[in-house]
């Protein structure tokens, strides 16, 4: 099993502090290609901003895998200046506006310091009060005549910390999938091609993806992402039938989401394996979602994909919060899949 | 003062929500009590610190030690939420104060669990399906709010009370042309005030004793206000607070413009003599103020210390706040020195005799 420990929650830590939203994925980026540098036989950066890694196996018969994570998340874009450090901004990807009255955000490269606020209760009238809040009403204030660029981009201020068994930070999506598959490349087994796609893009229509799968060719993919765990409690008491996924209960195995049903070979792999190393793991109830499979499954001619994900609380929103042995587990259930990967698993695939 | 932003920064840090202040009275009664001659703690919790003046007494003087007296309340408490119940390890809240619920999804809080551990959480907004369906369209309302600590069902259980207080808990940041945002801004940055004004006292002789007292309680039921004002029977009072500041989605009559200077409040709740004073004062120093006019009340501690015993003629001084009520309160660090200079300043002009210049439709 590969390590888990200070180490790569450091580098979660990194990647979920910096911010990189979709179309401007740069930070990321950087972190990615330090990271893998060493360890690829190859690594490009593609005309839309991915990171395509290789690192050939040894031995006959090899399988080509493509392993995929994206690097985007969602967040906001300055699209006017309202003059005395006050900017207007519209959403990149699904942000939900009540996460965003009375949040702290960092614009731009420089990470400049700004507030969302909200018109104070007491100047309100009454119906203002419980009328849902629109983005257009909402403005991002850098402080008296603070400066910033029409087109730059921000996120949530959130920090890392790690809290009892939890992890609590912005971004839990994906940034546990770039720090999976960036630990998984550097303990490839040497039975496959490990062809790393770190993503651009997917939160925005999986455009990334959809490259990166047609330069890769790959004989099958897992894509490795972070679904969304609805396991509160219902407000009347009744049962929660609609959880998604829960906390503690391991990586998430997709069998069927709003965009792909899942290649049940991978599927049924993946339980064996888990099953076998003792590796607890749970199935994602079907239906709703989509993750950067559904983008290269249909690739090409088609290539059998799977994805796994790790369950989080809050998507999208300020602060996400995940179990750290969830984590680890996912961590264990890929590399022991990708340890006992063999043609078999696809049958054989035709060479156009 | 050459560290207001960190001291300010410090006291924003420090939990005291409504009936619970004690922790930030501990670190304002210690910056205090080498600017003054006593501290004490009142019954039901507000700090007073006393700063004897030089002065003999005046004929009009009411206070005990016939040296006329003039108290500055600046409230310590903030608003915040209580544990109402725990499910699944899970915890229902209500309000403390006037919370805008609709700041609270995705906010940064910290639970003081009864235990004496503070614990990180963040406030969370369930997915539809869980909630009724009159929840819907409208603003959720904080009682289908959930707030989560990261831990196991069973560490809540043993460590969180229903009761428990919460409070926000983001970090202050600093936002440019001098402007410190974060929560609690109301009304620590008024403390903060009164602080600068008591270290200016240091080096101006004045013959009134002023009473310091970071009052408690003044977001829920003004407890502080009534009873320090009782308990101290002051000659004069002065309250000192945030208003509206103009913003986004903020520009009507009761805002007026961050970083401008210091308001001077008008209005049946404000004693029209004192607040004539304050005004010219200003004039002469060129502080810059704006005039911040109400119709009854001012909704700060100004309106109990008013009508206090027989009465205490009352001032209210002010600097804007933007984004009142959420965890991003906004001021400009020059507007909270402003005030709390021109309150030194008027401290130090206070004749022995002022009480009995006081007079009516002039």
């Amino acid at each position: 099993m590969p390590t888990f420990g200070r180490t790569q929650l450091k580098l979660l830590e990194e990647l979920c502090n910096v911010i990189a939203v979709s179309g401007d994925e740069g930070e990321v980026r950087k972190i990615v290609i330090e990271e893998i540098n060493d360890h690829a036989d190859d690594v490009r950066v593609d005309a839309l901003g991915n990171v395509l890694a290789t690192k050939r196996g040894r031995g006959k018969n090899r399988l080509k895998v493509m392993l995929d994570a994206h690097m985007d998340e969602v967040g906001l874009m300055i699209v006017a200046d309202d003059g005395d450090g006050i900017y207007r901004f519209e959403s990149v990807g699904s942000v939900d506006p009540r996460h965003l009255i009375g949040k702290q955000v960092y614009v731009g490269k420089e990470r400049t310091p700004g507030v969302i606020g909200g018109k104070p209760v007491h100047l309100m009238e009454t119906g203002e009060r419980t009328r849902r809040v629109s983005i257009d009403s909402l403005r991002i204030d850098l402080g008296l005549a603070g400066k910033a660029k029409v087109g730059e981009r921000a996120g949530f201020a959130t920090r890392f910390r790690r809290v009892g068994p939890s992890i609590m930070a912005k971004s839990i999506d994906d940034r546990i999938g770039v720090a999976t598959v960036i630990e998984l490349f550097k303990n490839a087994p040497s039975n496959i091609d490990f062809c790393a796609a770190f993503t651009v893009q997917e939160e925005i229509g999986l455009r990334g993806a959809k490259v990166a799968a047609q330069y890769f060719d790959p004989d099958l993919a897992m894509a490795v992402d972070s679904t969304p765990a609805n396991d509160l409690p219902d407000f009347d008491g009744n049962e929660n039938a609609t959880y998604n996924t829960k906390l503690g209960l391991g990586p998430a195995i997709y069998i069927a989401d709003g965009s792909t049903l899942h290649d049940p070979r991978l599927v049924r792999f993946l339980q064996v394996i888990a099953s076998a190393a003792g590796i607890p793991y749970q199935l994602r109830q079907p239906g709703g979602g989509g993750t950067d499979s559904a983008a290269i499954q249909r690739a090409l001619a088609g290539i059998p994909a799977v994805s796994v994900s790790l369950p989080h609380r809050y998507t999208h929103s300020p602060l996400s919060i995940s179990r750290v042995d969830d984590w680890k587990h996912t961590l264990n259930l890929l590399h022991a899949a990708l340890k006992k990967m063999t043609p078999e698993l696809i049958g054989k695939r035709q060479k156009k | 003062m050459a560290d207001i932003l960190s001291f300010l920064k410090s006291l924003v840090s420090v939990s005291g929500v409504s009936g619970n202040e004690a922790p930030v009275a501990r670190l304002i009664e210690e910056r205090w009590r080498p600017l003054v001659d006593e501290t004490r703690i009142s019954r039901v919790g507000s700090l007073h610190a006393l700063k004897q003046g030089s002065g003999k007494g005046g004929a009009l003087s009411k206070s005990k030690a016939k040296r006329p007296s003039i108290l500055i309340a600046a409230h310590m408490d903030g608003i915040g939420m209580r544990v109402t119940q725990i499910v699944d390890g899970f915890l229902r809240i209500t309000n403390i104060g006037g919370i805008d619920v609709r700041v609270l999804p995705g906010a940064e809080v910290t639970v003081h669990a009864s235990g004496g551990v503070d614990l990180p959480a963040v406030v969370v907004m369930p997915p539809s399906k869980l909630l009724p369906e009159s929840a819907e369209d409208d603003a959720l309302e904080i009682g289908y709010l959930l707030v989560d600590t990261g831990l196991s069902a069973r560490e809540v259980e043993k460590k969180v009370k229903v009761g428990d207080p919460i409070s926000f808990a983001n970090e202050p940041i600093e936002l440019a042309g001098g402007v410190l945002s974060g929560h609690t801004v109301d009304n620590r940055a008024s403390v903060a005030a009164l602080t600068i004004c008591l270290e200016e006292l240091q080096s101006r002789p004045h013959l009134w004793d002023v009473w310091a007292v970071a009052t408690v309680q003044e977001e829920t039921t003004y407890l502080g206000g009534y009873t320090s004002a009782f308990e101290i029977r002051p000659d004069l009072a002065i309250a000192v607070d945030g208003t509206f500041a103009k913003g986004p989605g903020a520009n009507g009559w009761q805002t007026h413009a961050m970083g401008k200077g210091v308001g001077l409040c008008m209005g049946p709740n404000i004693h029209p003599f004192v607040h004539q004073k304050l005004k010219e004062l200003a004039e002469q120093l060129e502080i810059p103020w704006f005039l911040d006019v109400t119709t009854a009340h001012s909704s700060t501690d100004a309106e109990p210390m008013q009508v206090t015993a027989e009465g205490i003629p009352t001032a209210l001084v002010e600097f804007p706040i933007r984004y009142l009520h959420t965890p991003v309160e906004s001021v400009a660090i020059k507007d909270v020195q402003r005030a709390g200079r021109l309150l030194a300043e008027f401290i130090a002009s206070l004749e022995e005799n002022f009480l009995e210049t006081i007079a009516w439709d002039i």
